[in-house]
């Protein structure tokens, strides 16, 4: 498959240049290379999944480490894999309704030899009656039953009976086609999904924006700005004060947007974010990614927002698509040996950060003289550091908006296991252990 | 066929793509806004896509021994070869054809390049030049002019440029003024570096740059580099200040060698075969002979990065720039061409995977280490970069060096602030002294201790039979390598055993026991200039002197504007070093000293008669532009120390002489003094001889006063005005006041009786 080779080099060459910001347009077109390869795979008779998943779980570790930093990545693959799951599971749950429970061996081939073989009938049948119920099931069950299954279950057992006669291949060859098809369905939904999480995030504004409030905002989002402006066009009237977001000054350009849509707006700089907090009746901000623990990555300063908002018992809302919900675990080039455990703030290793260019900050010229190598010891008495993001930790949150409604941090866990499995939380894991 | 089309699409994507550069957020929303003009450059673009040359040869000896057995472009730069910065920026940049020029160790270019990767991106072609007898950009550039691969405008850079710019906006900048004025030729890149007041050379070790630029139309008007011109003296030719109402002179500003060029440029290269260097020859030629009017402007550039790996210092200052992430995104930890995944930790420390280190090792901030690397017990490193493989013994301590691969380093050993090339053994407790450079796979003995900016090669420094014209333009490792150099080669890199046999000569060599390899001499006399361009930090004693020279300098200056200058004018600012103006009329002004110095006494030996002198004086005064106060304060002194040399044993004595040599040359001073100011600065600079110089005249200042107020040298009116001057200062300088109370005194009386 050259075709898909290329549209994966092309789209690993912007991640690793940092062509792509944002998480939204991230998530998007990954999902969409994703899409292209499940449909350019082939697909052995046997252990269609397995083949899906395996192909899928390749690329995705390839744009993982890419792009380490940006977690929306990630997310998709793990979401993609959890999709590729659920249909399968669906369809042989399904396949073994109809074969009314015949043998248990039949239900092996059927399997063959994927992930949910040796599974004893009765659990079965139990998750096929939860799988049918729904799409997306908020398997508490499937966590409980299903997982310690899918860790479980080595891949390699694939042999399976094969020598079963022909007399299924019909029925099998049509599954194969379903399975896919259903698959890119799904992620279909998946992309439509994450375009249109704006709008689902922003119908809920009215709820939350009341009348003649103060709402306060750092730097810029565009889930943000949407939010305001479906408040405004449902006829509230506010004001917003938007922190600048130094040393990109993000909050300049949502500042003008928002005064386009015809907003009140005022503008103050970061460091006054506790002098004016008093005065704010909420604060709503977008983030980069939500951990599992409901700690929040955003952009820097947000930290400090939180803070003064809990000072000041302002409520604090952070505004996020479904796709930017993660588990962290910590990795083995951290720790020996993969484990799985979500992120705590007192641990620094995981704290993904990007510091970007110091000149964001000051104008090298102007400093020149101050990074002068070639005098004293040989380092310069000037350090300039520029980090990217924040974390907030999760009792600093008020409240997270997302596209399936609001939720406290402490149902952020929840959320995960509605979209992600168990199975794919490390999808280096191979990686890792080749290490 | 399809690929055809397949890249013609890619072509009009080109616009989105480059506007997705990481500029800042402001600069995007500057981009969205007017993406009507950007889809129209789209279409320009479109019929010419953006094209660059990319030298990958110095044609420079600088980084010799090194260069010797690989190219420049080759070596790593924090572990990642320095063509990757370049094609990694120009990728992203929007340049979408490259054009890699390549001459001394081709072979090994081409290899890489095969190898890298580089071939396989999308949009991005890259093409190879090879050469084998070019031996300058020049040469370079006239090959690639025969070619005719070169349809538009293009970029030129070399291939060790670090740079984040954003290529859009020159691009776009220098097609505009094309269109406006088809004599705009070139567009060079330059950024705001502000060059060491103390040792005059800028942070990357290059010599200080002077360049007159026009403010409005940024045309660059004058390119002088310092090293031409030791005493920072540049001349402005005159109707360069005529044609242009304004003139910024800079010397602040860094040129960043990356040039936006029309095809011209490549045909005036062909036009001009004796143009050799870009800057020293095109540049120079473009700007001074005026060649059919053809400009050369400047784009500065602000929060981008740029720079250039000329020397060592350059090497460890861009190094650390890469480090401290200026260069973002081509740092480290961001996977910009095929450097294994990095990963930043606190105080700026890089770790590639796979290290083993011991729990008592210590690294330091701003340390980079590579892949698979082990570091033993109680090592100590900062600021370094250690490459891929390194095996690093314990109680090594490392402080800025660069260690590329697979380097063994044994226990005890101390490294500073030096370069040391792939395969190296250093045994145990061997010392390199701050500015090493250790060449390939050169062994260094144990408890053998490295000279300070000694070079170390396996190779033999080639006899410097060759001319200076050549050195500096025949990269040694241009193919034509001195066939016993070759041989050596060979040898050492080929079978193991001539190898070994190698080595057991070695067993006596320079570098203590077990080492291998020879110590080049420092070579071109420039020894005593070596710590200017070596890795290591500038020695304090080097600056010491330095800034004794600049003192030195200004005492001169100081001393003679005291003793010598009659009038306090240029004292304000004469220490000012900074200010090049008034280092130059210091230097004038001393230089008329000696000048009129020498004059009154070769009078006074030939017995000149004074009309005579005054009209030499005046002559002299008038070609150096001077007043004629000047003149008497510079003759003044050299009268008093004619009277003073001559035989003398007691202060009467000494009076007389004085009468004698006042009376002869009185009618000099008669002429050049009448003012009463000219006087007045006469009074004061007597007083501060004897004060300082001639202590001798201290008893008899007011004898000698009299002497000269009776011979009409001062005026009345001159004395009194230096009592009234003096009569607020300080005890210490009215001794002289005091002591010609009386006559003052007398002066006034009789004024008042004249009343």
């Amino acid at each position: 498959m050259p075709d898909v080779q290329a549209l994966v080099n092309e789209f690993l060459n912007k991640l690793k240049k940092r062509k792509i910001e944002g998480s939204q347009a991230t998530a998007k077109q990954t999902a969409e290379l994703l899409r292209s390869v499940i449909s350019q795979q082939r697909v052995p008779r046997t252990n269609q999944a397995g083949a899906l998943i395996d192909a899928v779980r390749a690329i995705g570790e390839q744009l993982i480490v890419a792009n380490p930093i940006e977690l929306a990545v990630g997310n998709i693959v793990r979401r993609v894999l959890h999709i590729i799951r659920e249909e399968d599971l669906s369809l042989t749950t399904a396949a073994v309704a109809e074969l009314n429970l015949s043998t248990v061996s039949d239900d092996d081939d059927d399997g063959g030899g994927g992930d949910q073989d040796d599974r004893p009938v009765l659990s079965a049948a139990a998750v096929a009656a939860a799988a049918r119920n729904t799409l997306r099931p908020p398997s508490l069950q499937m966590l409980l039953e299903g997982a310690p299954d899918f860790v479980a279950v080595p891949r390699s057992s694939s042999s399976g009976g094969d020598s079963e006669g022909k007399s299924k291949s019909m029925d099998r060859n049509s599954r194969t086609r379903k399975l896919k098809h259903d698959i890119i369905e799904a992620v279909n939904e998946l992309i439509q999904d994450i375009t249109t999480c704006h709008e689902l995030i922003a119908e809920q504004a009215v709820e939350h924006i009341h009348q003649n409030e103060v709402i306060l905002t750092l730097g810029s989002s565009k889930t943000v700005l949407e939010f305001l402006c479906a408040a405004k066009e449902k006829k509230r009237s506010f004001r917003v004060f938007v922190a600048e977001g130094a040393p990109r000054y993000q909050g300049h350009l949502l500042a003008k947007e928002l005064v386009a849509r015809g907003l009140q707006t005022t503008l103050i700089t970061d460091s006054a974010v506790f002098a004016m907090i008093s005065r704010v009746n909420m604060v709503i901000v977008g983030s980069h990614a939500v951990m599992a623990n409901g700690g929040v990555i955003a952009p820097v300063g947000m930290n400090m927002v939180a803070l003064a908002a809990q000072k000041h018992a302002v409520p604090f809302v952070v505004l996020a698509g479904s796709h930017k919900v993660i588990l962290v675990y910590i990795g083995a080039s951290t720790c020996r040996g993969p484990m799985l455990c979500p992120l705590y703030p007192h641990n620094p290793e995981v704290l993904l950060n990007e510091l970007r260019s110091p000149s964001e900050l000051l104008d090298f010229g102007e400093f020149s003289d101050c990074l002068d190598f070639g005098s004293g010891d040989g380092s310069p008495l000037l350090h300039v550091v520029n980090p990217t993001f924040d974390y907030v930790p999760p009792k600093a949150v008020s409240l997270f908006i997302t596209d399936t409604g609001g939720h406290n941090p402490s149902y952020m866990y929840r959320l995960i296991a509605d979209y992600y499995s168990a199975d794919d939380l490390v999808v280096q894991r191979r990686h890792a252990a080749g290490n | 066929m399809k690929f055809r089309s397949l890249r013609q699409i890619g072509f009009t994507d080109y616009a989105p793509i480059s506007s997705f550069f990481p500029s800042s957020a402001v600069a995007m929303g500057a981009q969205k806004k007017g993406s009507s003009r950007v889809t129209e450059d789209a279409e320009e673009l479109a019929r010419n896509p953006l094209q660059a040359i990319l030298l990958a040869d110095s044609f420079t000896t600088k980084f010799r021994p090194i260069t010797l057995e690989r190219p420049k472009v080759l070596l790593p730069l924090v572990n990642v070869p320095m063509i990757d910065y370049t094609l990694a920026w120009l990728e992203s940049a929007g340049v979408e054809e490259v054009f890699i020029f390549c001459c001394a160790h081709s072979r090994q270019v081409m290899d890489y390049l095969e190898s890298s990767g580089w071939h396989k991106q999308p949009n991005f072609t890259v093409a190879m030049i090879e050469s084998n007898n070019s031996i300058s950009a020049g040469d370079a550039l006239r090959l690639i002019y025969e070619r005719n691969v070169i349809h538009g405008d293009f970029v030129l850079v070399s291939g060790d440029t670090v740079s984040n710019m954003s290529l859009t906006h020159a691009v776009k900048e220098h097609k505009e003024r094309r269109k406006k004025d088809n004599n705009a030729v070139m567009t060079m890149v330059i950024k705001k570096s502000k060059p060491s007041p103390v040792i005059h050379q800028s942070r990357l070790g290059t010599d200080e740059l002077f360049m007159a630029i026009d403010p409005d139309t940024k045309q660059l008007l004058c390119y002088e580099e310092r090293g031409e011109h030791p005493r920072g003296a540049i001349s402005l030719e005159n109707s360069l200040l005529a044609d242009n109402p304004s003139i910024s002179l800079h010397n602040d500003k860094q040129d960043c060698y990356i040039d936006i060029c029309s095809q011209e440029v490549l045909s005036l290269f062909t036009d001009n075969f004796d143009y050799q260097h870009l800057r020293r020859h095109f540049v120079k030629g473009l700007l001074v002979d005026d060649i059919m009017g053809y400009k050369i402007f400047t784009h500065e550039i602000h929060s981008s990065y740029a720079a250039r790996i000329d020397n060592y210092r350059s090497y460890d200052t861009i190094s650390k720039d890469i480090i401290q992430r200026w260069t973002y995104p081509f740092v480290p930890d961001v996977r910009f061409s095929a450097n294994c995944t990095t990963k930043l930790e606190r105080e700026g420390m890089y770790k590639a995977p796979e290290i083993q280190q011991s729990r008592s090792a210590h690294i330091g901030p701003f340390t980079v280490i590579g892949k698979g690397t082990r570091i033993g017990d109680d090592s100590r490193i900062t600021h370094s970069v250690i490459g891929e493989g390194c095996t690093i013994g314990s109680n090594v301590s490392i402080v800025g060096s660069y260690i590329w691969n697979n380097v063994t380093i044994e226990d005890g050993c101390e490294l500073r602030h030096a370069i040391v090339c792939d395969g190296v053994i250093i045994k145990a407790a061997a010392t390199l002294e701050p500015g090493v450079v250790l060449s390939f796979k050169v062994v260094i003995g144990r408890e053998f201790v490295v000279p300070a900016y000694s070079k170390v090669s396996l190779f033999q420094q080639p006899t410097a039979q060759d001319s200076d014209e050549e050195l500096e333009y025949a990269d040694s490792s241009s193919g034509a390598i001195d066939p016993s150099i070759a041989d050596a080669g060979n040898k050492l890199n080929g079978d193991i055993v001539s190898e070994s046999s190698q080595i057991q000569d070695w067993s006596t060599s320079q570098l203590g026991p077990g080492g291998a390899g020879f110590i080049w001499s420092a070579c071109d006399g420039g020894c005593e200039e070596e710590w200017r361009h070596s890795v290591a930090p500038i020695p304090t004693d080097q600056l010491a002197k330095a800034l004794l020279a600049i003192e030195e300098d200004s005492e001169i200056v100081k001393v003679s504007d005291s003793a010598l200058t009659p009038s306090g004018e240029l004292e304000p600012g004469s220490d000012d070093d900074d200010s090049d103006n008034m280092d130059d009329s210091n230097v004038d002004t001393v230089d008329f000293e000696k000048e009129a110095e020498a004059t009154f006494l070769r009078a006074a030996q030939d017995n000149i008669a004074v009309d005579d002198l005054i009209l030499e004086m005046n002559s002299l005064r008038l070609s150096y532009n001077k007043s004629a106060g000047d003149c008497t304060g510079a003759l003044f002194y050299p009268m008093m120390k004619l009277a003073l040399e001559s035989p003398h044993n007691t202060a009467v004595e000494l009076q007389k002489n004085v009468a004698s040599v006042v009376s002869k040359w009185h009618k000099l001073f008669e002429v050049l003094a009448k003012e009463v100011d000219d006087q007045i600065e006469l009074i004061m600079k007597f007083e501060e001889m004897c004060l300082e110089s001639t202590k001798e005249f201290a008893p008899i200042f007011s004898q000698i006063l009299y002497l000269l107020y009776e011979r009409e040298i001062i005026g009345e009116e001159a004395i009194l005005r230096w009592d009234d001057e003096r009569k607020d200062a300080d005890e210490s300088d009215r001794v002289f006041v005091k002591q010609s109370e009386k006559f003052i005194q007398w002066l006034r009386e009789a004024d008042e009786e004249e009343d």
